[in-house]
């Protein structure tokens, strides 16, 4: 991971393949004149942990979203996995992306929403299965042994055939975390996670995303307010200011002795 | 004014097969409606203008000219350009069509009630687009607005009688066909009234039931 407009960079440690799997090329987004994306360029290599802080409306929050292609980018290209994510190469010109090619190349992305988003009219174990079902193709015995395994995983075997409304929100937010696994992606984003939650809750929440960042090389793009758990995770660090990565490094950097004024502010009003 | 008994005795059978003809009017009607006004309101969130304006535009002109026109229209002009039904099927495709154009304004309301983040979650998965309607969306959507579609199913049982102007023989056809045979009018007219009150009144009591468990 790098961000160019940094002089930090590459501090973390090599365990995954490293190869680049995110990268933004001068990436612009404004909302009506406001512009909360500025230009920026950024890399996360496969494997990283990488967590974005910042104060609200800094853009962290757009950059996951742009990459669930949730929005489209104003300017600038994105690429996963060496492939245009909102954008298509046909002979030799960019073209903006047909639905089909976003769809093979977003099947990569898992996305995990601070709102969690499970479907209410659908049990636990069909909120998971659903999409491994009916975009992987996997049969129902197929589907429903992974869902098991990954219930297993957030500890909710018991609740497989409870509707959503029926648990907390910490339960929920981990059937979503589930659900996002179920299709086995690159990447997993994770927008705020624990923010709508009860503050009892979140450590469950966190254990389960602890667990996962240690015991599998999932690429993690996170946007928290949870500067233990950032420190406990992440590889690096990307401090976002106004649009743009205003410094990286490693969590024991960044945390510790940051180079940038603003970074010690916002840490300062956070800690 | 004289109320003959003898009259609604003569009458009953006629009735009977008003009532029959008005209750498969309108189940047909509904069903024609509830799916076509379907299909507008999920035309209407295309991403194409192409798609969306004609369809705006015909369920606007359907909505904001008399059924009983349409109706007319239908059975007369339409087989002047060689497309001909029976009086019953004329009927029930005024009265679907005519209710489509008011359904679709309520499905429209229940779909644009789900949370944006279904949406969002059901991209984040990347449910192929008639999943995402069909699994996602739709059973979110229709569970808020079953009341409201049913308010127009006894709108429309009121709308049956106009059926009767292309002659059909629903429950008003059969009373004024009894009453010109006859000469006797109150006690058809009256029975046909009562007849009305006794399907729609607790018609629209299940609906407060039914609103009072599904939309919370």
């Amino acid at each position: 991971m790098s961000a160019d407009s940094s002089p930090s960079k590459e501090t973390v440690n090599p365990a995954v393949d490293g190869s680049e799997l995110i990268r933004f090329d001068k990436v612009t987004k404004r909302f009506g004149g406001n512009t909360v994306l500025d230009s920026l360029d950024f890399t996360v290599s496969s494997g990283k942990h990488v967590t974005l802080i910042g104060p609200s409306g800094s853009g962290k929050t757009t950059i996951l979203r742009l990459l669930m292609t949730l929005i489209k980018p104003d300017e600038g290209t994105i690429k996963v996995g060496g492939e245009y994510l909102t954008h298509e190469d046909r002979g030799g010109s960019l073209v903006p992306a047909g639905e089909k090619h976003v769809r093979e190349v977003r099947k990569h992305i898992g996305m995990v929403f601070q709102q969690f988003n499970l479907f209410p009219n659908m049990k636990v174990m069909r909120n998971i299965t659903e999409a491994p079902m009916h975009v992987l193709g996997l049969s129902r015995d197929e589907a429903e042994e992974r869902a098991r395994e990954l219930l297993d995983l957030v500890d909710l075997t018991e609740h497989a055939d409870k509707y959503p409304t029926q648990l907390s929100g910490g339960q929920q937010q981990r059937v979503a975390i589930a659900r996002a696994l179920a299709m086995r992606p690159q990447v997993l984003l994770l927008d705020e996670v624990t923010s709508a939650l009860d503050p009892e809750l979140v450590a469950g929440v966190l254990d389960v995303l602890r667990d996962i960042a240690h015991s599998t090389d999932i690429t993690m793009l996170c946007v928290t307010h949870e500067m233990n758990f950032a420190r406990d995770i992440s590889d690096d660090v990307l401090m976002f200011d106004a649009g743009r990565v205003i410094e990286s490094g490693s969590p024991e950097k960044i945390f510790s002795e940051p180079d940038h004024e603003r970074t010690r502010q916002f840490l300062s009003a956070v800690l | 004014m004289k109320w003959d008994w003898n009259a609604v005795s003569d009458f009953m059978p006629m009735f009977w097969h008003g009532l029959l003809v008005t209750l498969e009017a309108l189940a047909l009607g509904a069903v024609l409606a509830f799916v076509l006004g379907l299909v507008w309101a999920m035309m209407q969130r295309s991403e194409h203008a192409a798609v969306r304006w004609p369809v705006m535009a015909v369920t606007e002109f359907v909505r904001n000219t008399p059924l009983l026109v349409q109706l007319f229209f239908l059975f007369y002009v339409l087989p002047e350009w060689g497309l001909t039904l029976s009086a019953l099927t004329t009927g029930v495709i005024g009265l679907g069509l005519h209710y489509s154009t008011y359904t679709a304004e309520v499905y429209r309301a229940g779909i644009d009630g789900v949370p944006v983040g279904q949406w969002e979650a059901a991209t984040a998965l990347s449910l192929p687009r008639a999943r995402t309607w069909f699994a996602v969306i739709l059973p979110q959507a229709i569970r808020r607005v079953v009341p409201a579609l049913g308010n127009y199913v006894v709108a429309m049982l009121k709308d049956t009688p106009m059926i009767f102007v292309i002659g059909v023989l629903e429950m008003l056809g059969e009373a004024r066909q009894y009453s010109a045979q006859t000469f006797h009018t109150v006690e058809p007219i009256t029975i046909v009234g009562i007849a009305f009150i006794v399907i729609s009144y607790p018609a629209s009591l299940l609906l407060r039931v039914l609103e009072r468990r599904l939309v919370r």
